[in-house]
């Protein structure tokens, strides 16, 4: 299908985790589990969540923006939660 | 997820319903004059709303009504109840899309200007959403749903909320939540206990606060707090669920008294200032 676009697309690919310093139980029964599987080199495990969010944006910097907000209003809780995202573009715009 | 339902009851003794029912009624006699009006704010995925409503209706005779999600009025009510449930499916964290309905817009306006706001477990992880309780409520360290009684030993109460109660009393009141498990950062929890902030904390039936007595892992054994302005608490524990004779336990009446009695006593410094000056 052919979209015509008037702004590039990008994609922004965002990690939210536990805060380093809070216990992760999720990720400690999944330890185990993989103990049990005698996978004993695993270290550590933590589980996060992972969001993809389309956006229409002029620039990278713009759609880095967009997503920047999205993480601290909404994505992610500060309190709690700590988040990483890389954007890259998906398709370029055509002019209208 | 696991769901565990835990039907042991603690502490199992006789229950004088005549007793109590009778004692329902004084308080209705003495109350119905002075009707509050309460608001129970309904979500999508709120299961406890009815129950709020009731107790605060039929059990304490206050003048209550619903309050819809996508409503932008709080139709004059003198406290807002934020009930349990599971609203917006606790989609990507629990109370955190609640949180932007446009009721909250209202509700935390009124919080502001010292409207009194009371968060029952969902509710309670609203008002931590919504920044107008500190902290946040994680997953149980034991990643199981408890539904149970719990022993709450209250901790301050000087308080609207907590007011009917003696400092040290315990109250077995059920929890019912995956995610109740409060955390916040040291200088926070420093700061809660300092101001007296945590007014209920998970206990043994003696009023020992043990880690064993702890069904979540929550930070000091933490299960109810309110704002540095004392008009806005966060329970994870339901009252509403520990209120009608009916159910067995009814020390969950105590919080709502309070907060009753609390509103009279305003109204009454309100009509004698009314008084003085005419």
């Amino acid at each position: 299908m052919l979209i015509f676009r008037g702004t590039p697309l990008y994609l922004a690919k965002i990690t939210i985790t536990l805060r380093k310093s809070i216990l992760d139980p999720q990720g400690k029964a999944i330890h185990h589990a993989l103990e049990s599987l005698q996978m004993n080199s695993v270290q550590e495990v933590r589980i996060g969540k992972h969001i993809e969010m389309k956006i229409d944006a002029p620039n990278k910097e713009e759609a880095v923006l967009v997503t920047e907000t999205a993480c601290k209003k909404l994505l992610a809780n500060p309190v709690m939660e700590d988040y990483t995202f890389s954007v890259e573009k998906i398709s370029e715009g055509f002019g209208i | 997820m696991r769901f565990e339902i835990c039907a042991e009851t603690l502490d199992p003794q006789p229950f004088d319903f005549a007793q109590d029912k009778s004692e329902i009624r004084n308080q209705k006699s003495t109350m119905s004059h002075t009707k509050q009006k309460f608001g129970v704010v309904v979500f999508p995925g709120s299961n406890c709303d009815h129950d709020a409503f009731y107790v605060l209706k039929n059990i304490f005779n206050q003048d209550t009504k619903f309050l819809w999600h996508k409503d932008s009025s709080l139709e004059g009510v003198d406290v807002v109840i934020l009930p349990g449930g599971f609203s917006y499916g606790d989609y990507l964290r629990c109370g955190a899309i609640a949180r932007f309905s446009p009721i909250m817009k209202e509700v935390i306006s009124f919080a502001r200007d010292g409207g009194i706001v009371i968060g029952i477990c969902n509710g309670f992880q609203i008002l931590c959403e919504s920044g107008l309780l500190p902290g946040a409520l994680l997953m149980n360290e034991g990643l199981t749903f408890v539904c149970r009684y719990v022993n709450l030993r209250v901790e301050n109460s000087n308080t609207r909320f907590t007011s009917e109660c003696n400092r040290g009393d315990v109250l077995q009141i059920p929890i019912a939540h995956g995610e109740g498990n409060y955390f916040a950062d040291k200088v926070t929890i420093e700061t809660l206990e300092r101001n007296n902030q945590i007014l209920f904390r998970y206990c043994s039936s003696d009023g020992t606060v043990t880690p064993d007595s702890n069904p979540n892992g929550s930070i000091n054994n933490i299960a109810g707090i309110m704002n540095e302005y004392g008009n806005v608490m966060g329970v994870m524990p339901h009252p509403e669920r520990a209120a009608d004779p009916v159910l067995g336990r009814t020390d969950g009446q105590k919080i709502f008294r309070s907060v009753i009695n609390s509103l009279m006593v305003n109204e009454n410094l309100k009509n004698n200032i009314l008084v003085e000056r005419s």
